[in-house]
């Protein structure tokens, strides 16, 4: 029972934090600047040295007030590098980081030989623990949490323009710079608290990773944070939920007992990789954004295309006949445009299924709804030939190709308007029989494949 | 007296400093590009992304050789950079956070594989990242009679190949950085091209922090090349530089690192840095105190030019009255430039301060009526060839005036109807 309150103390902390850093990273991520928070993390360690060797003592508030004061030295120095040199923003975080982190490095030499013993564990605030989590630490996560939705909140109008369209927002008057740094400035004092709890990786982790993976779902600011939030929160308690002794207790055995040393796993880690997974099931699923979503919808419409290709050339060749609609040797369709004969066979039955053509016998005879189809996709294929020959200058034996890529797109009140023009101008030749339909057909620019 | 070269005075410091110099150079000969492609944290995404490699790498080989464990990393470095390209291009991540999401995911995992296998064996994640630079020339091996730090055997033909293989592709590699549309219409392929250079990036990284841990390679990949990016405009020069200046920086860091006693890869970073920071300030065509300076001295010029042509505009107005210095400060919008200007141009000659106040010498005329002529031309031409009203065409011309130089004038005139009068109906003088 002791094990089970221990771990929710643990796992309301680790949830505040990754809910409050889910948000504070979305507007990182949005501005491009995701890296900024591992160069926050790094540039924290010259800090926590230069307060322990003023203080003199691992005082946890003079350590994070350290942490916090380089890591904005740091956002500064980016800004500065970025407005007034040619370093790009990119190498501006990287020297940042790399410097800041080397001088870390070296204070924390100099502690080690000039505070023996008194030092011990100043770089584990690089690593975190987890498991250290006590209620002041929670407390502490409230209310920053508290603070970070707060100024999300009151800023939000602010916040949005700047991390779409800070010229914009430049132009509007506001203070971009101290915006920009109020922003990131959030971003330090979230990373700050979060630190000595989960070290620099997890940190950088955990503010880029949930906003990436809400971005797949939506479109709007909005429903980005809230989900960046929800989607940090939900893999911190699931990450610690896993690394705890409870599944062991629900299951009677431990589901991630793998490997040589099955002891429990540490939580940062765990809490990283749940998010991953969210980040990749995202990336596969999500309705719109997501790869499979993308591939269904180029699938079809590549299924449309060759559909609508092969009903205008049903309709080609049957054009001579009509009104009488002529039974067609499929191996003539096949040859037509030089099409393969499995890919016509299966579009042939889908089309079928649609009721647009008839099949007997090997032979392919369009129905009467399969011609108005076919027939309007033909006038859409001429019209926009004769406006490439009228308009663009564009000589005949060059539109029938530049047409079929585009003919699919063409809305339908453009293509009206385009033969309405073209008849007032006299510029339409009609096909010369009006017995067929659609009426007024009109004729191919250029000659059709015997 | 203090001995500045003392720290020099010994074979481990030498030993120590070819180690960290060799790196330096391996790190900043690729750094240059990654600069130039604004992917300076590849280094950084890619020291963190091997670490499963590492671990897998032991774990199928059983032991602590360099040799798997040096292709279990470059094998997962390639990996993660595929990684990366592939959630940027696919996914439509972008670039940065793309970058974050995959090596900071690889390093939870290879920490998860380290507890799960290897917690029997002491991972000291500080020495990662500081590296073991001070202990190099203690761990040695006898090459024809002369004791050589292992890790520059490691380092020295990695950098052997960066050499080569940049000096093979230098002209792909430079095009495809610069414009990848053009190397691809030039017939060579660019993604080919990023692969390569992610190669030399995974290999170089890992060959490194074996030696001198992940902060100095993260830093030696950008602070160099982007020391050169500010100073040169060539990319041969640039790639120079950046290796001097990593050569310099393991000198420096060195000696900071024996005065003070402190960690030799973290003073070699700040060395780096430091260079950095020198070429930020004094650059002479990029840095800091040149470009402050260049603007001081065009907006010196642009006030000295104001001024003649406003008390210009104040005598052919009324030729009895002048202004006096306060006002004409005032009138320019105040500011020590303006005070600037105008014992400047007290000095030049070109105006002289009187009782009544600021009086034009006949050289200052001279040059305040080429700076009307210009300005009174320019809104001419405004208003016969770009069609603007009366009303818009002074501020234009006020900002163009300062720029036309003797042709432009000279095509002016000929473009012009009337090059005697201007829209406004005042004389254009004769300048």
């Amino acid at each position: 029972m002791l094990a089970t309150s221990i771990t929710f103390k643990v796992m309301m902390g680790t949830t505040l934090l990754g809910a409050t850093a889910g948000v504070v990273g979305s507007y990182a991520v949005l501005r491009r600047r995701a890296l900024v928070s591992d160069m926050l993390a790094h540039a924290a360690l010259p800090g926590i040295c230069l307060a322990f060797l003023i203080v003199g003592a691992r005082d946890i508030f003079a350590l994070s007030i350290g942490a916090l004061a380089t890591g904005l030295v740091g956002l500064l120095l980016v800004t500065v590098l970025c407005r007034w040199t040619r370093t790009k923003e990119d190498a501006a975080i990287g020297i940042v980081l790399s410097t800041f982190f080397g001088a870390g490095v070296v204070l924390l030499s100099f502690a080690q030989r000039h505070h023996q013993g008194n030092q011990a564990g100043l770089d584990t605030y690089l690593f975190g623990e987890i498991a250290a989590m006590q209620s002041r630490e929670v407390r502490l996560l409230l209310a920053v949490g508290t603070l970070v939705l707060l100024a999300v909140l009151a800023l939000h109008k602010e916040f949005k323009v700047l991390a779409f369209d800070p010229e914009f927002a430049a132009s509007q008057g506001w203070p971009i710079f101290l915006l920009d740094f109020g922003m990131m400035a959030l971003l330090a004092v979230v990373t700050v608290v979060g630190l000595p709890i989960c070290g620099v990786i997890l940190m950088a982790a955990l503010t880029i990773l949930p906003s990436a993976a809400a971005r797949f779902w939506t479109n709007r600011l909005g429903s980005l944070l809230l989900l960046a939030g929800l989607f940090g929160g939900v893999s911190a308690a699931v990450g610690t939920l896993l690394a705890s002794p409870v599944p062991q207790q629900l299951l009677g055995f431990n589901p991630l007992a793998f490997g040589w040393h099955p002891s429990h796993l540490p939580p940062g880690p765990l809490i990283v990789l749940t998010t991953a997974s969210l980040l990749v099931v995202s990336l596969f699923i999500a309705p719109q954004h997501g790869i499979a979503a993308r591939l269904v919808g180029e699938f079809r419409l590549r299924a449309r295309i060759f559909r609508e290709h092969l009903l205008r050339s049903l309709y080609e060749m049957s054009e001579a006949e009509l009104p009488a609609l002529p039974a067609i040797a499929e191996s003539a369709l096949v040859d037509y445009r030089s099409w393969n004969r499995l890919l016509v066979d299966w579009q042939i039955r889908r089309a079928e299924r649609r009721g647009l053509v008839e099949l007997k016998d090997g032979t392919i005879r369009l129905t009467p709804d399969g011609l108005t189809t076919a027939a309007d996709l033909t006038r859409t294929h001429r019209l926009w030939e004769l406006f490439l020959v009228e308009y663009a200058n564009i000589a005949e034996d060059h539109v029938d190709r530049d047409a079929d890529d585009v003919e699919h797109l063409l809305p339908q009140p453009l293509i009206d308007d385009l033969q309405r023009r073209l008849a007032e101008e006299g510029r339409l030749p009609l096909q010369p029989r009006v017995d067929i339909p659609p009426p007024s057909m009109p004729e191919s620019p250029h000659e059709l494949e015997p | 007296m203090i001995d500045l070269f003392e720290p020099f005075r010994s074979t481990t410091a030498w030993w120590t400093i070819a180690v960290g110099a060799t790196t330096n150079v391996a790190c900043a000969l690729v750094g240059c590009y990654l600069v130039l492609r604004r992917m300076s944290l590849m280094g950084d995404a890619l020291a963190h992304a091997v670490l499963p490699g590492l671990v897998l790498a032991f774990l199928f080989s059983g032991t602590l050789n360099i040799v798997p464990l040096f292709f279990g990393a470059v094998t997962v470095g390639l990996l993660a950079t595929f990684l990366i390209q592939s959630l940027h291009q696919y996914g439509r991540v972008p670039a940065d956070a793309s970058m974050g999401v995959v090596f900071t995911s690889m390093f939870a995992l290879g920490v998860v594989l380290i507890k799960r296998y290897l917690s029997g064996i002491h991972f000291d994640a500080a020495c990662v990242y500081e590296g073991l630079l001070q202990f190099v020339a203690l761990n040695t091996v006898d090459v024809a009679g002369l004791e050589v730090p292992r890790t520059l055997l490691t380092i020295g033909p990695v950098l052997l190949m960066n050499i080569l293989v940049i000096a093979l592709f230098w002209k792909e590699l430079k095009i495809s950085s610069f414009d990848a549309n053009l190397a691809s219409a030039m017939g060579f392929s660019a993604t080919f091209m990023h692969y390569l250079l992610m190669v030399l990036v995974a290999v170089t990284t890992v060959a490194s922090f074996e030696a001198v841990g992940s902060i100095l390679v993260v830093a030696m990949l950008i602070v160099p090349a982007a020391t050169a990016h500010l100073l040169c405009d060539r990319l041969g020069h640039m790639v120079i530089l950046a290796c001097l200046a990593g050569v310099l920086s393991a000198v420096g860091g060195y000696w900071i690192a024996r005065v003070w006693n402190v960690n030799p890869a973290g003073s070699m970073t700040i060395a780096a840095g430091g260079l950095y920071g020198l070429a930020v300030l004094f650059s002479p065509r990029h840095g800091m105190i040149s470009t402050i300076s260049r603007n001081l001295q065009t907006s010196l010029r642009v006030t000295c030019e104001d001024i003649l042509a406003m008390l210009y505009r104040v005598e052919e107005t009324d030729t009895q009255h002048r202004l006096d210095t306060s006002s004409a400060v005032q009138a320019l919008g105040g500011g020590f430039v303006s005070r600037w200007g105008i014992s400047a141009l007290v000095r030049r000659r070109h105006i002289v301060r009187t009782k009544q106040g600021l009086q034009l010498t006949d050289t200052g005329r001279l040059a305040a009526k080429s700076l009307v002529r210009s300005h009174r031309l320019w809104e001419a031409y405004l208003v016969q060839h770009l069609g603007l009203p009366l009303d818009h065409i002074h501020e234009p011309a006020h900002r163009v005036e300062h720029f036309i130089d003797e042709k432009l004038r000279h095509n002016l005139e000929e473009v012009v109807d009337d090059t005697g009068r201007d829209p406004h109906g005042r004389d254009i003088p004769n300048g």
